[in-house]
């Protein structure tokens, strides 16, 4: 038992009461959003006689913030803390500052899991730092309700066949808006934007091989932007920021149609329509090619006191019954195939959203997804390339001054 | 004996040290080091990397985001500090004179500013929503067309400038209220004997009267508007300010970069950039009010 064995010796060398009270091991676990944990911590507490001590930010800029002061002052971190994948590349150039959890036997678990999910949470000289929780493939959330208003289907197998590619979903759109419901067809074309250029897979902003911007040159981007105009110019959309107030209380007025789903988005669409959107909402399937859109990764960093029995919660939270449980309380699709696959999560239907099969959907496009390639800057560099198209759909800007902008909020940021 | 002479000589400054000693760590050590920091390529997590001289500096008089950032936060400034505090001598008077229940409405005028600024913020970041915002509700009854406050420029600034008026009015109108105060009433008196009316008093004896005290609150004010941050933060939900940094005000660009863009370096400039705005506009105050004062 070499945990007990580490726990006694810490207690010995008199560590801190942060970590440890009267030698029992306490483990501080450090999450942001909703990873849906709260029972699989209480049987890996039962299982183990550790405590766990759950910190969730409310959102991931504001905890990625906490999280680099953290490990640059070298204390403060969580014994475990999440990476999400905006995040995961920049703490990747950071090896250091974790463990490697191959030291901890994680490397066994290699084969449970995605290729490329596996592959993200590695450094480019075989460094294990994250574990792979949940990944984020692509559907499409609709108001069946609205859908009927304007004369189009309402079952989610025949929207899903409405669009198979990005096109057939402008077409959708031009006639839902000419059946005038007073409603938009799309939230925030900003959202189909980020959407299309994650389906391409490949590179986005950065180029693979050397970092280099190529935001400008890269036809991903462009192709991507030119249909978010299309979307704009048919008077499309609702020219909504995702997550903002107004975005909030457009879901409740129900003021737009669709919106791209990537599965955590669920619970961010249930919280925020709450209990009268109940049942009016359904899922279909995403245009063009399954993407992936976020997920995250669990890491140990270098300053925990108690690595070993830090790196055993998270490979017990990123093991099987962490992923089941997760996908069970929040609906975090898995990357481990094994839960992938089994009947719990391919049974799934989701009551809120009209009883749609949310398991057979996502996990149906999971095992397909094409990782796309970030680079160190891509977080802050899609932020300021997306500023410009929101400002478009609101229309302060036109399509034109919208591109140049984007240029040159990307090149400004990855400077 | 000794130690008696010793408390004479000493005691004064170790009554005044606590202060000091906590100015010197977290005041003085922070900013002199931040001057350390702006002249270097700086990272959260990767530190120093390396000196660059005046590179920050020269690049952020470069900057097309530094001067919107000053040209909005400048703006704010006038917006709302001018009728601010024209708004508050008039309510101080009011104040000042025989009223019904004087002692609730100087209470009630303070009320705004120990409320939390965030919690302020919020409540009226929801005013101004476009589609839902009560702002625009009523003024579709009236007729006019909902105004996209976080996306047109010119509505930002007033939607800010209302933050700020709404929570630095009464502190300003108490301010002026204790300074009319100490106006001998005998002055009014006189003046009210030679036939003076109460608009003329306020002008030639009022306003000539609270004039430092006028200085007071513009220098307060200066300082205080340089760093608006709170509010417009709140109002964006980031550092971004507007999809076109529409308010993005200068200590919302120096977080931006610092946090955000992890350019510790440039952050730290502009940080500096501000504490050098603060003293020349402080200057510029102090010997535009006191030209005015030689003047009467």
């Amino acid at each position: 038992m070499a945990l007990v064995g580490s726990a006694a010796v810490l207690a010995v060398s008199g560590c801190s009461g942060d970590t440890e009270t009267d030698g029992e091991v306490e483990l501080v676990l450090e999450t942001f959003g909703t990873f849906g944990y709260d029972a699989v911590i209480e049987e890996f507490e039962e299982e183990t006689g550790y405590t766990v001590d759950h910190r969730v930010y409310g959102e991931q800029p504001d905890f990625a913030e906490a999280l680099e002061q953290n490990i640059a002052a070298g204390s403060g971190a969580g014994d475990v803390v999440a990476l999400e994948e905006a995040h995961i590349v920049q703490m990747l150039e950071q090896g250091e500052a974790f463990v490697d959890l191959n030291d901890f036997g994680a490397g066994d678990m290699e084969d449970q899991f995605l290729d490329w999910k596996w592959e993200l949470g590695q450094t480019t000289d075989g460094q294990l730092v994250g574990l792979g929780t949940d990944v984020g493939s692509l559907a499409i959330c609709y108001r069946w309700d609205l859908f009927e208003e304007a004369g189009l289907p309402t079952d989610r197998e025949e929207v899903g066949e409405l669009w198979p590619e990005w096109e057939d979903y402008l077409s959708a759109g031009q006639e839902f808006r000419d059946a005038d419901t007073d409603a938009a067809f799309v939230a925030d074309v900003g959202e189909v934007y980020t959407a299309i250029t994650r389906q391409a897979g490949g590179e986005i902003y950065f180029a693979e091989a050397d970092d280099e911007l190529i935001v400008a040159d890269n036809p991903v981007v462009r192709d991507a932007f030119d249909f978010s105009v299309e979307l704009v110019d048919e008077d499309l959309s609702a020219g909504l920021d995702t997550f903002t107030d107004d975005w909030t209380a457009a879901i409740q007025a129900g003021t737009f149609a669709t919106m791209p789903c990537p599965a955590w988005m669920l619970g961010q669409v249930e919280d925020s329509a709450g209990e009268d959107g109940e049942g009016l909402w359904d899922v279909a399937d995403v245009p063009g090619d399954g993407g992936n859109w976020g997920g995250s990764w669990l890491a140990v960093p270098e300053q925990s006191e108690n690595p070993e029995a830090a790196a055993e919660l998270a490979m017990f939270l990123a093991g099987p019954e962490g992923q089941l449980n997760a996908w069970e309380e929040a609906n975090n699709l898995p990357s481990n195939l094994e839960v992938l696959e089994s009947d719990e999560v391919q049974d799934t239907v989701r009551e809120y959203f009209n009883d749609a099969p949310t398991g057979e959907i996502f996990a149906s496009v999971a095992a397909d997804l094409q990782p796309y390639y970030m680079g160190p800057g891509h977080v802050a560099v899609h932020e300021d390339a997306t500023n410009p198209i929101d400002e478009m759909q609101r229309g302060g800007i036109s399509a034109d001054d919208a591109w140049d902008q984007l240029i040159e909020g990307a090149e400004r940021a990855a400077r | 004996m000794f130690f008696g002479k010793l408390d004479g000589k000493f005691a004064p400054y170790l009554f005044i040290a606590p202060f000091f000693i906590i100015f010197g760590v977290f005041n003085l050590f922070p900013t002199a080091f931040m001057f350390h920091v702006s002249l270097h390529d700086w990272s959260m997590i990767g530190g120093n990397g390396g000196f660059v001289g005046w590179a920050n500096y020269a690049f952020l008089l470069t900057d097309t985001k530094f001067w919107n950032a000053l040209l909005n936060t400048l703006a704010i400034f006038v917006i709302a500090v001018v009728p601010q505090l024209l708004l508050a001598l008039l309510l101080a008077d009011v104040l000042n004179r025989r009223i019904r229940f004087q002692g609730f409405f100087r209470v009630a005028t303070i009320l705004p500013y120990v409320t939390s600024i965030a919690a302020m913020a919020i409540v009226f970041g929801q005013l101004f929503g476009r589609d839902f915002g009560l702002i625009n509700l009523a003024l579709d009854t009236i007729g006019i067309d909902p105004i996209d406050w976080r996306s047109n420029r010119f509505a930002s600034w007033v939607a800010l400038a209302v933050m700020v008026d709404w929570r630095w009015l009464g502190f300003n109108t108490l301010i002026y209220l204790a300074a009319m105060q100490t106006i001998p009433r005998d002055l009014y008196e006189s003046a009210s004997i030679d036939g003076a009316s109460r608009l003329r008093q306020f002008w030639q004896i009022t306003i000539p009267m609270v004039r430092p005290t006028v200085l007071f609150t513009v220098i307060i004010s200066t300082i205080g508007q340089m760093q608006l941050f709170t509010e417009p933060v709140i109002f964006s939900a980031d550092y971004s300010g507007g999809n076109q940094n529409q308010f993005q005000t200068v200590a919302m660009l120096m977080f931006d970069e610092a946090r955000r863009l992890d350019n510790f370096g440039y952050g730290a400039a502009i940080a500096w950039v501000i504490f050098l705005l603060i003293v020349v506009f402080s200057l510029i105050n102090v010997l535009f009010v006191s030209r005015i004062r030689g003047a009467s």
